[in-house]
């Protein structure tokens, strides 16, 4: 019998040489005349071992990494095949730490099948959600969403249950699951390892989806960026729709379901979802006004869900073992697991999945391991490019939107991006304006001017500290400006970085204790 | 003058909302009820107040960009957009706060710190919204200076002959395009860039004359600065007075504002409420009335006996029997079906009722038609079908929502 051996094919393990290491092992072994088994898993994860190699043995999965082309040979000589050891051993991947002490719901598959494997996915509980949901009424389905109160996972933090409701209830002879895939947060790569690392997963969310507001059709919006998703999503439809699951007669019961898979235009706004409907539309990526919301005016002016690839990937979960088992988990009112994308400045970056609730202090120290260099850590940016940054003095914050939001941040789509020490914090709060500038679509005026004016206004204050008292009060005020006048969260939210930075760091920005209070 | 018309029309902000529905709100303490579907922004207007704005005007779906028009409404949280909200049983709203006044002084604040500061020798000074929104917030100073990113250096496109575009001037509101796409339905516009590097551009950011624009102006008449303006206004100055008329160029009986510097015409522009094309035009109407001083325009008329003869000025009188008499003689030589009549397709349907009537009255004869049998037969043909005459008798609203009668 051969052994099998499992080579992540995640970009992420990818762009450290996983096709490389999987090259050398099949060469090793042909070399060897030994027969082997090599299947292209995904990532679990644990990104600072990557390329992670595992090896099935005795009913358990024996991990080593990272794992070069060079040491390939040397694994062979070890005995890796037999679970030797060897320096690069990790042992059974998961009694590690990092995996064992996470709360996996959404990514409960990640690093264990091949990703494209119906059969594997099916062995694994996959399409139990739909096989659940197809017994039910669309306003069942769409109540135990609601039940399980779970809230948009892009950022907004949106009731799911609520926005499926509305398109229910609206009348349309055609309505759309889009799914907002333009994963753009600075850190956050979740949603790309949904689509690299268990695509049926998101698709059966997609078709529960269809299924409980009646819509026939599903588009996703993938981030440009990310070929391999779009390459595993695009055979994961195809397999799908030959299985049975996808087409005109999903596992025959006569209702209907076609996805899409739409390569996005590269541009940050359009994750804002009504700039990312224009684009899928083909027009120019900017954003609409709302109301009407689109829940009612959506895609192509009908009724359309739009949800993010986390909230889509947690459905299958909900309606397979019941709304009340996922609302277990969480804290408040924020409810289940977030996937936590720990990146940065930091020894463990990685994807840890928990109930909300958890502390960032937990998850940078106990799951990250401080930071990678070493040194203090001075700021944390929580929720992508448009989130605050907290100094170590709020870490204790629970992950929680009502928690975070009382501290002045927010969770988004859950990123977590370290800083040490060595960080500039004026620095950081220009950059956040220089990237509005350069991500705005220039529709409203507060983000079309305000953002280069940001960038002006704390490059004055960089370059005259004499005068940064008074740039400080003009830096406030635009922010005020922005978070209240901006048509959306790119204008609105930009000033988060700026003004936690400010709050926090006013030293950064050249100010005294009084200087900053009058400011 | 008994055409006299205002020369700035009320502007409500959006489109009119038909709906047998409505709902009353209150504003500013007054209550106010309006259509179903009206924007907060207009039932203000019908309140008797209005909101500041610059990207909306009632001929063009709210677009929301400005963010001028912001209010605040009892129970909701933030700043909605007065022109994308639409008016709710029982809101209450309040369109002047600190807080808003505020807000307002700071979205002015960015505008002008990128645009030029000379409004004086400026072709809009006096027409410009702009300017009139710098008043209405009370803007006093632009702390960010003027030494920062900025457009004020953009070369003008003097391409067109009637218009010129200066992005110099522009404010992004996205009118101008948004009235090619919804009010001429030519698309020539978009913007160009992203962020603050958004810009008007015609097609492929070419020159307007190389462009798809078909010069119709709507553009020109929707643009709230001097970024689109017309050359005759950047000439002669603003209008002191306008005259409600009809276009003369063509039959469809177009009706416009003629805007008047004394007794000269500084501009034509179209008539919101003309039933024929409401609010807009066709670049012959709008731009290429030249003819109405031009030197050649023949102002009395004249005969002549032969081709070969040179024409004559007459009177009224004599021109007028000489056409009877020489009608007659061709009929006493050559038979009563020996002369007919054409209308133009430049003459109302009113004109070509007269000259049936005379033709079937006077020449006793049918010999009567009208140069659309040629260009418009089609349309005739549809018309005829689907009306019962070929003529076109009825406004676009009574097409739009007919009723049965």
């Amino acid at each position: 019998m051969s052994v099998k051996i499992y080579v992540p094919r995640d970009s992420a393990a990818l762009a450290v040489g996983a096709d490389e290491v999987a090259q050398a092992i099949e060469q090793q072994a042909t070399a060897r005349g030994i027969a082997i088994d090599l299947v292209r898993n995904s990532s679990r994860g644990l990104l600072w071992l990557e390329p992670l190699v595992e090896v099935a043995v005795g009913g358990q999965r024996l991990a080593y990494g990272p794992v070069t082309p060079e040491a390939v040979e040397s694994l062979f000589e070890a005995g890796f095949l037999t679970g030797k050891t060897h320096p690069l051993a990790v042992g059974p991947i998961e009694a590690h730490p990092y995996l064992k002490n996470q709360e996996r719901l959404t990514f409960v598959r990640a690093g264990i099948t091949d990703p494209l494997s119906l059969e594997d996915y099916q062995a694994h509980e996959g399409f139990a959600g739909l096989r659940a949901a197809l017994a039910l009424s669309p306003a069942d389905i769409v109540q135990q969403i609601l039940d399980s109160g779970l809230r948009g996972r892009g950022g907004a933090g949106f009731p799911a249950g609520i926005k499926w409701k509305t398109v229910l209830q609206t009348n349309a002879d055609q309505k759309y699951v889009v799914v907002n895939a333009d994963e753009g947060d600075s850190g956050t790569f979740a949603d790309r390892m949904v689509m690299e690392g268990d695509p049926f997963m998101l698709i059966e969310g997609m078709i529960i989806a269809g299924i409980a507001v009646g819509a026939t059709r599903g588009y996703v919006y993938i981030r440009s960026e990310y070929p391999d998703a779009i390459f595993v999503m695009e055979e994961a439809v195809r397999r799908a729709t030959t299985g049975g699951f996808l087409g005109k007669n999903i596992l025959g019961s006569g209702k209907a379901f076609h996805i899409v898979i739409r390569k996005a235009a590269g541009s940050y706004v359009c994750g804002e979802e009504t700039a990312l409907l224009e684009s899928l539309e083909g027009k120019r990526g900017i954003v609409r006004a709302k109301p009407p919301l689109p829940a009612i005016v959506g895609l192509f002016g009908k009724p359309t869900v739009i949800n993010n690839v986390l909230t889509l990937a947690a459905a299958p979960y909900i309606l397979s073992h019941g709304p009340k088992v996922y609302a277990d988990f969480g804290m408040g009112r924020s409810r289940g697991t977030l996937p936590f994308q720990l990146a940065g400045n930091i020894r463990h970056g990685g994807l840890v999945e928990k109930a909300f609730g958890v502390t960032a202090r937990q998850l940078i120290e106990d799951f990250g391991g401080g930071t990678e260099s070493g040194r203090p850590l001075r700021a944390v940016q929580i929720g992508g490019p448009l989130g605050a940054y907290l100094p170590d003095s709020l870490l204790d914050t629970p992950m929680d939107y009502e928690a975070l939001a009382a501290k002045g941040g927010v969770l988004g789509h859950g990123g977590l991006v370290v800083f040490d020490d060595t960080v500039d914090m004026a620095e950081q709060a220009r950059y956040a304006m220089e990237f509005c500038a350069i991500e705005s679509c220039g529709k409203c005026t507060p983000c079309r001017i305000g953002s280069t004016r940001g960038e002006e206004v704390i490059q004055h204050i960089q370059a005259k500290p004499a005068e940064a008292g008074a740039h400080a009060k003009l830096l406030r005020d635009l922010c005020s400006t922005m978070v209240n006048g901006s048509l959306c969260a790119m204008g609105s939210m930009t000033p988060y970085p700026v003004l936690s930075a400010l709050d926090h760091f006013p030293e950064d920005f050249n100010l005294t204790a009084e200087t900053h209070k009058a400011a | 003058m008994d055409n006299n018309y205002p020369l700035h029309d009320i502007d409500y902000g959006t489109p009119k909302s038909v709906s047998e529905k409505t709902v009353t709100l209150e504003i500013d303490g007054f209550e106010v009820t309006v259509p179903q579907g009206t924007s907060l922004m207009r039932a203000a207007v019908v309140a008797g107040t209005q909101i500041p704005k610059l990207c909306a005007t009632d001929s063009l779906e709210p677009f929301g960009s400005c963010r001028l028009c912001l209010v605040e409404i009892e129970g909701r949280k933030g700043f909605p957009a007065s022109c994308t909200t639409p008016a709710e049983a029982g809101m209450v709203v309040r369109t002047q706060t600190p807080h808003l006044a505020e807000l307002r002084r700071g979205v002015m604040e960015l505008y002008i710190s990128d645009h030029p500061l000379d409004c004086l020798t400026c072709a809009a000074n006096g027409d410009c919204e702009l300017q009139d929104m710098a008043g209405v917030v009370g803007l006093r100073d632009v702390r960010y200076g003027y030494q920062g990113l900025n457009h004020l250096k953009d070369q003008a496109d003097t391409s067109n002959p009637y218009f010129t575009y200066d992005p110099s001037k522009c404010i992004v509101c996205n009118r101008c395009v948004r009235a090619c796409e919804e009010t001429q339905g030519t698309f020539a516009l978009t913007i160009s860039g992203r962020g603050f590097e958004s810009r008007v551009s015609a097609s492929e950011s070419q020159p307007f004359m190389d462009s798809e624009c078909v010069s119709c102006g709507a553009c020109v008449n929707v643009c709230p600065t001097a970024t689109l303006m017309e050359k005759t206004v950047i000439e002669a100055g603003q209008p002191d007075h306008s005259v409600l008329t009809t276009c003369a160029y063509c039959g469809v009986g177009c009706g416009f504002k003629a805007d008047m510097k004394g007794s000269e015409v500084v501009r034509m522009t179209p008539w919101k409420d003309g039933k024929a094309n409401e609010g807009h035009a066709c670049i012959k109407g709008r731009f290429a009335w030249g003819y109405a001083t031009h030197k050649d325009r023949i102002l009395k008329p004249m005969i002549r006996k032969h081709i070969t003869d040179p024409w004559q000025e007459v009177s009224w009188e004599t021109a007028i029997n000489h056409a009877a008499s020489e009608f007659r003689r061709i009929q006493a030589e050559s038979g009563v079906d020996s002369i007919g009549g054409i209308t133009s397709s430049r003459c109302t349907n009113e004109e070509s009722y007269l000259v049936q009537k005379l033709v079937r009255a006077a020449f006793r004869n049918n010999n009567v038609d009208t140069c659309a049998r040629v260009c418009h037969s089609p349309t005739g043909y549809g018309l005829g079908q689907t009306y019962g005459t070929s003529a076109g008798t009825q406004t676009f609203k009574s097409v739009e929502k007919p009723t049965s009668s």
